[in-house]
């Protein structure tokens, strides 16, 4: 393999009231964000599973940003606080599991197009620091 | 009396409990043995792998294979029965998900035996010799030690498995149906797990009844912490209790005997990552919405969250195991 340039693959899950409007409004503002992000809408981060984190990292993703509303700004009430709790125990988790680093948790409202920008940019260097993760490759090897 | 069923018991990483479950079946063993011809079983039976090797291809009807792949010896084996065999059953939770010899793939390789022969307190090793694959006995001759693989394995991760018996070890009422739905000769979909149900243990559980409408925790207890109300839901009691995501089928045996359910019978039908499963239900029934509170609690009182929620899932998790690399990054 080629030393070629390293470019993380990032896997967001943005929930539909705050944070995929946040993402959205950057666009429409012509932030800058980097490109390594594939984002998916979910209609709360509540609904996203530790599985689906999981099996992001497994098909291929070198990590995993989760975002949702502020606390008490979330659509459904308490959908967030689900997520924050599930993120902790999965984290404590993976911490075990040495991959915890590769998996965050931040809050982006619809109005914080700026902040999204921010969150983007520092995890994807946070990732390239840490190097490619290649799951799959590595639990198949001998 | 050809007409026998042709069965093979097989055991890799394993305890030896699956073994017992198989002699816990009692009477109906006699039963049994109107039906089986038992052409190979090491642990009981006196034939050897070179006899298994003699046999045509697939003329064993059933193999039942318990414990996880911890050896290249094992997936040797294992492929071998499979080329002999109809039909493959994993049996018992190890064979099904990795099992608890599947927890050491929280460690690496070389980490497990300098630990074994090396570091472990009641060891005395002053040369610091190690278990080596290849040993020459004299000049002209030497023998080979399996090696010990990377990570442990289920048996579908090896080769291919028609059916599976949950269960650490399965009880033998499971083993009972199974047997009956294999032998019966009506065989349901590949890949099914026999003997048990597809739904949630609770579904099944007595203490059901007098589980309020919606359960909240302040804290997690463990069960040597408090004294267990035998008759209420051990969870409406602070006691973790796997019973929502682990399959049905064992007739809560565990939480009869005063002891809550830590998920041996393995995730339901679609279930990618049991251990994920129990990370999402946990998590949810924490009743804090401040987070410096839930990660105190989280922190404090889930101890050793991989051991608790995979126990026996480790190595049929998405993830396997404590994250390793590639051993080609690691000598660049």
């Amino acid at each position: 393999m080629g030393e070629e340039e390293f470019e993380p693959r990032i896997v967001v899950f943005a929930c539909n009231w705050c944070s995929y409007a946040g993402i959205d409004l950057a666009g429409t503002s012509r932030i800058r964000y980097p490109y390594n992000v594939k984002i998916i809408k979910t209609m709360c981060s509540g609904r996203v599973h530790p599985e689906m984190v999981l099996k992001a990292l497994e098909g291929g993703a070198d990590g995993v940003l989760i975002t949702g509303c502020h606390p008490a700004d979330c659509h459904y009430i308490s959908g967030n606080y689900k997520t924050m709790r599930r993120y902790l125990l999965l984290k404590k988790v993976l911490r075990e599991l040495g991959l915890s680093e590769r998996v965050k948790l931040e809050w982006i409202s619809a109005s914080e197009g700026d902040r999204w920008a921010r969150v983007a940019s520092e995890f994807v260097e946070h990732i390239r620091k840490l190097g490619p993760l290649r799951l799959k490759e590595v639990v198949e090897s001998e | 009396m050809s007409e026998k069923v042709k069965v093979a018991l097989y055991w890799c990483a394993s305890c030896g409990g699956c073994e017992e479950a198989v002699v816990d079946l009692g009477e109906d063993l006699i039963r049994l043995s109107n039906m089986i011809d038992i052409v190979f079983w090491p642990v009981a039976v006196d034939f050897k792998r070179s006899d298994v090797e003699e046999m045509p291809d697939g003329s064993i009807d059933i193999s039942f294979i318990n414990g996880g792949i911890r050896l290249t010896e094992h997936e040797e084996m294992v492929k071998l029965l499979r080329r002999k065999s109809k039909l493959v059953v994993a049996f018992g939770s190890c064979a099904q998900t990795g099992g608890v010899p599947g927890l050491a793939n929280l460690l690496s390789r070389d980490e497990i035996l300098r630990y074994i022969y090396v570091e472990a307190p009641t060891v005395v090793n002053f040369e610091g010799s190690m278990p080596k694959e290849e040993v020459a006995v004299t000049s002209r001759h030497k023998i080979e030690l399996p090696r010990l693989l990377k990570y442990v394995k289920a048996l579908d991760q090896v080769i291919d498995v028609d059916y599976y018996i949950p269960g650490c070890a399965p009880t033998p009422e499971v083993v009972r149906r199974s047997l009956e739905i294999l032998l019966g000769g009506k065989l349901p979909p590949k890949g099914s797990v026999l003997g048990a149900s597809n739904k949630s243990l609770c579904d099944e559980c007595d203490l059901n009844k007098t589980k309020p409408e919606k359960i909240l925790l302040k804290d997690v207890k463990r069960v040597h912490e408090v004294k267990l109300d035998l008759s209420k839901c051990y969870l409406a009691q602070g006691v973790i209790c796997l019973g929502p995501v682990t399959r049905g089928g064992c007739g809560t045996l565990c939480i009869k005997g005063g002891m809550p359910c830590t998920g041996c019978s393995g995730p339901l039908d679609n279930v990618k990552d049991f251990g994920a499963r129990a990370i999402s239900y946990l998590a949810s029934i924490l009743d804090y919405e401040d987070e410096v509170q839930a990660r105190k609690v989280i922190e404090e009182y889930i101890v050793d969250p991989v051991g608790w929620l995979y126990r026996y899932s480790l190595p049929k998790s998405l993830v396997r195991g404590k994250y390793q690399g590639l051993e080609s990054d690691k000598h660049e």
